[in-house]
């Protein structure tokens, strides 16, 4: 199970800030988010949404162990 | 090197005196106290969300690389998150260094890529609603400057 963190205007889309997702790897978790909603899938694959796994950054397809942390992050702005 | 988020508003001279307190080899001290503008009525409040501990080690990563490229004997960053009202302080940025060169500058570089680059989200509520803002083209055109400059 991976703990699943939604920032931004993700979580707003969502309705949701943090869930619990079974899945393997990162595609697999996108996937289970896609059968359920389409729209979110969309916008975790959208511009400038970078992942998190355990508090650091990945890029393409990262497995997946039990009690990760997955966090989509969009684009970021402070200041 | 001191790194906080906060919840808190905060007084950025009481933060200043702290910070140059003490100090007798530092030449140089620059600050830099960002404020929520109300944007002539339409920004009620701010909202600012980080990803607690990524957050602090991402900021972390960047004040180590400003320590480093403008030789700093020392920085301060505290920004705040959740609930922002108009004219209160969001962001308050001190560097410390030998000469006012590498203090002015070292402000500006973590200013820069605070703006655009470290891991916060920042949601606009006003009378017309709310809205995520995402960095202009100038805050990227503004941070992209100290990639050029390769040659330090």
């Amino acid at each position: 199970m991976a703990r699943v963190l939604l920032f931004g205007p993700l979580r707003d889309l969502a309705g949701w800030r943090e869930r619990t997702i079974e899945a393997g790897s990162l595609s697999a978790l996108k996937a289970a988010i896609a059968a359920e909603d389409a729209a979110l899938a969309e916008a975790l694959d959208g511009p400038g949404v970078q992942v998190a796994l355990d508090q650091a950054l990945v890029r393409g397809d990262p497995k997946l162990a039990a009690g990760s942390e997955v966090a989509f992050l969009p684009p970021m702005s402070g200041g | 090197m001191s790194i906080t988020l906060t919840e808190e508003p905060f007084d950025a001279g009481a933060l200043l005196s702290d910070f140059t307190r003490g100090r007798t080899e530092t030449g140089a001290v620059a600050t830099f106290t960002g404020i929520a503008r109300a944007e002539q009525g339409s920004t009620a409040t701010l909202e600012l969300e980080a990803y607690p501990g990524f957050t602090e080690a991402e900021i972390g990563r960047i004040a180590e690389q400003a320590r480093a490229r403008f030789g700093l004997d020392d920085l301060l960053i505290l920004h705040r998150v959740g609930e922002i009202a108009p004219g209160e302080p969001i962001v308050f940025v001190a560097t410390a260094a030998g000469h006012r060169r590498a203090a002015f500058e070292a402000c500006d570089f973590l200013m820069d890529y605070l703006k655009s680059k470290a891991p916060f989200w920042k949601k606009e509520h006003g009378p017309g609603g709310a809205r995520w803002i995402e960095p202009t083209d100038a805050d990227h055109a503004d941070r992209a400057r100290w990639e050029q400059e390769t040659d330090r």
